[in-house]
């Protein structure tokens, strides 16, 4: 006979046999006899924070660097919407996670009891789907269907509201963790169409001007190896986007480095003059395309998405193809090489020539307007931002995971650190989420101790989730926080110097920013301030030093607050029309 | 264009809630919505009306196939269909009026459900546009109300919807 299991001890259980580490959570009156459980068993350990919202980051984090699902157990009511912003976070950015809401007893809703919110109801716009427990025996294969909703398909969070008496320690009920799930309306795509697969070869391989366009899906969807196989047989250039990066090694020669609003000059116009666009688990996002009626005029496109609701829904797809980036993605490089082997020596040599053309059009514009990754300290002048990026790459040797929070540094991040591998970058894509950094990190260096993570955020950002580095201090997490001071919201200030004609309304606070290094040293971590580019070097060095290896270290560099983020994309063109600096702008507009 | 959606949909609590959330969020219009459990009692029928380009449509149904409770999903107006609405229009009939009500009504194929002397109630049924020429014919000044259910469709033919 099945063993007899109290709900709160049943939902704990599922948790072990999903093979789930850790949770990330909050108690509070509603999930206390879940809290119990947890007290009772030694499996799955409890991480406690400050704040709801940074549980849900914190399990973000983890999944995204290790491809797992993150868990939150929060409680009803505040508990709830606290989490809110960041199953919104997971949500755009297509992130696994399972997030178990305490909620009050099932007599009590509707009554607006203490502490009730309609978290079914809040969250259903922003997750993957979501259950309400009626009785503790559905508890295991309810969590069984979470866990396979959240990681399968396009991945996303999965809320279980869990009324407080269906996990009261006086019901019983029989445990069968169920082995497989099987859900008549859920079948999410694998295989791509091989038709179209063999039609996307053959487009691929007759182009003239190819671009591959890789996204967040073959970060998420673990393709980044065939698609590496795939980009070295044929020697196309690859951009990736903000939520791609890594996918394809930065540092290559083949990476002309991300694409978009802040693109880099030679991605974005390769873009617009590309005749071939490969899109793979990028969705032509409007921070990409700018305006879609001017899009990449000449280009066929073919588009390989697990979500079949993201093809053609911006950019219509001339080649589409559904299914998972891996399984797509070696399809295709298998049949590739089959079909490189058979080709006759003309079509080799013909392509070679048509590839050199190309090539040498791009490195043209990489020359021409590329971003410089060798700056030199100048002690005279304010700290360049984008330089405190470039020694944190060196500082780490290109091997740290980077999380980031949402603003200028982000983009400066993204554009001068170069990722070898995937879910190394760490960002709030989608949602935009300021006070993500910090959380995320520290779920990252949950799941990777020894590894090296950085959060480049700031100051601004960092405010908004501060009250972690308690957390930290708890558990005992070495994070390296790169803080680019420029005291003001600084991608809103950018924004009012172009658009607003300089009214800074609302985005600066100089006046009462507090002493970081105090206020981290305060928290237990060490803090040490940078105002001069001079000292750069050194700071780095001492926080990445193996003295402090197992130490919160908080690098507050004080950055040149008039500085601005470019190539900027100039609203309502196409990819080619940019503001390159101050002065100068590329393009018709 | 209008478009009628015929959704198959796991007959649980809260599934409905994310259909009509799912149309309020990304902003697609609902000209009408009914919904029924099927003689499967774990499956419920909607079928909504809405207007879109063919963008917005394909959108729309692609949106609707990712929510984990919608099992099918099909464009009724994709091919021949039947489509049928039942009306139910409360009427003041006196005098003159009595009488002109009811040879309209014979002529929509309407029947007289409920009288009193001084109104009939009028049901009927067919497409939609029959249902609007029906009032147009009655004229603003003896409707008292009206009650309509929203359209069902079915397709003609071989053209089932079914798991």
């Amino acid at each position: 006979m099945a063993e007899m299991l109290s709900g709160g001890d049943m939902l704990i259980r599922a948790l072990q046999d999903e093979g789930v580490e850790y949770v990330f959570g909050y108690p509070g009156g509603a999930a206390l006899h879940i809290y119990d459980a947890v007290f009772r068993q030694q499996k799955v350990e409890h991480i406690l924070v400050r704040h709801e919202q940074a549980a849900t980051h914190m399990a973000d984090g983890y999944a995204r660097a290790t491809g797992r699902p993150g868990v939150v157990l929060v409680t009803s009511g505040p508990g709830a919407t606290n989490a809110i912003t960041g199953i919104a976070t997971a949500y755009m950015d297509s992130i696994p996670m399972v997030v178990i809401s305490g909620q009050v007893e099932q007599q009590l809703i509707g009554t607006d009891a203490f502490q009730e919110t309609d978290m079914v109801g809040v969250s259903r716009p922003v997750v993957k789907h979501s259950f309400m427990v009626k009785e503790a025996a559905e508890i295991p294969a309810v969590v069984k269907k979470a866990f396979h909703i959240a990681t399968t398909g396009r991945p996303g969070p999965v809320v279980i509201d869990v009324p407080k008496d269906t996990t009261a320690p006086t019901v019983f009920a029989e445990y069968n963790y169920p082995k497989s799930v099987k859900m008549r309306s859920y079948n999410p795509a694998t295989r791509g169409n091989g038709r179209q697969i063999r039609k996307a070869l053959a487009a691929l391989k007759s182009a003239q001007r190819p671009i591959f366009y890789v996204g967040g899906g073959v970060v998420t969807g673990d393709g980044s190896e065939p698609l590496r196989r795939l980009v070295d047989a044929l020697g196309y250039p690859v951009t990736n986007t903000l939520m791609g990066l890594g996918a394809y090694p930065g540092a290559d020669q083949k990476c002309l480095g991300m694409l978009g609003m802040h693109g880099t000059y030679q991605a974005n116009m390769a873009m617009h003059e590309a005749d071939l666009i490969f899109a793979v688990g990028a969705r032509f996002d409007d921070r990409v395309t700018n305006n879609p009626a001017k899009f990449a005029p000449q280009a066929t496109v073919i588009h390989i998405d697990v979500d079949p609701a993201s093809i053609s829904k911006i950019v219509a797809a001339d080649i589409p193809i559904v299914g998972n980036a891996r399984l797509v993605l070696e399809e295709m490089a298998e049949q590739l090489k089959k079909d490189l082997d058979a080709e006759s020596e003309d079509d080799k040599t013909q392509r070679a020539g048509r590839l050199e053309k190309w090539w040498a059009q791009i490195e043209e514009w990489r020359t021409e307007h590329g971003l410089n990754h060798n700056l030199a300290p100048d002690p005279d002048k304010p700290i360049l931002p984008q330089l405190a990026v470039q020694m944190l790459y060196k500082a780490t040797d290109g091997d740290a995971y980077v999380t980031s929070d949402v603003g200028q540094h982000q983009m400066f991040a993204a554009q001068y650190y170069h990722f070898p591998e995937p879910r190394r970058w760490i960002n709030s894509g989608g949602l935009g989420t300021m006070g993500f950094g910090l959380p995320s990190a520290m779920g990252v260096q949950m799941a990777f101790p020894d590894a090296t993570v950085a959060c480049v955020t700031g100051e601004g950002s960092f405010m908004m989730n501060m009250q972690e580095l308690s957390t930290c201090l708890q558990y005992g997490l070495p994070i390296k926080i790169i803080n680019l001071n420029n005291q003001a919201l600084g991608m809103v200030k950018q924004w009012q110097d172009m658009q607003y004609g300089g009214r800074h309304s609302q985005s600066t606070y100089s006046d009462s920013l507090p002493d970081f290094k105090t206020l981290v040293e305060a928290f237990g971590h060490v803090g040490i301030k940078v105002s001069s580019a001079g000292e750069l070097e050194a700071a780095f060095a001492t926080a990445f030093s193996a003295e402090l290896k197992n130490r919160l270290v908080f690098v507050d560099v004080w950055v040149d607050p008039h500085e601005h983020v470019y190539p900027m994309a100039i609203k309502g063109g196409s990819m080619r029309d940019m503001v390159l600096s101050k002065t100068t702008t590329a393009g018709d507009a | 264009m209008r478009r009628i959606l015929a959704i198959l949909l796991e007959n649980e609590a809260g599934a409905l809630s994310r259909v009509v959330g799912l149309f309020a969020q990304r902003n697609y219009n609902i000209e009408s919505l009914t919904v029924a459990p099927t003689e499967d009692l774990t499956l419920s029928r909607l079928t909504i009306t809405t207007v879109g380009d063919e963008r917005t449509i394909e959108q729309i149904t692609k949106q609707l196939h990712k929510l984990v409770e919608v099992v099918k999903v099909m464009d009724l107006c994709e091919a021949d269909h039947i489509e049928r609405e039942l009306m139910l229009i409360k009427v003041r009939a006196a005098g003159d009026a009595r009488q002109e009500v009811k040879r309209t009504a014979d002529i929509f194929r309407g029947q007289i459900v409920d009288v009193t002397a001084e109104t009939y109630t009028v049901q009927l049924v067919g497409p939609s546009d029959k249902l609007d020429a029906f009032l147009r014919a009655i004229g603003d000044a003896s409707i008292l109300e009206v009650v309509r259910s929203g359209v069902s469709g079915v397709g003609r033919g071989e053209r089932v919807l079914s798991v």
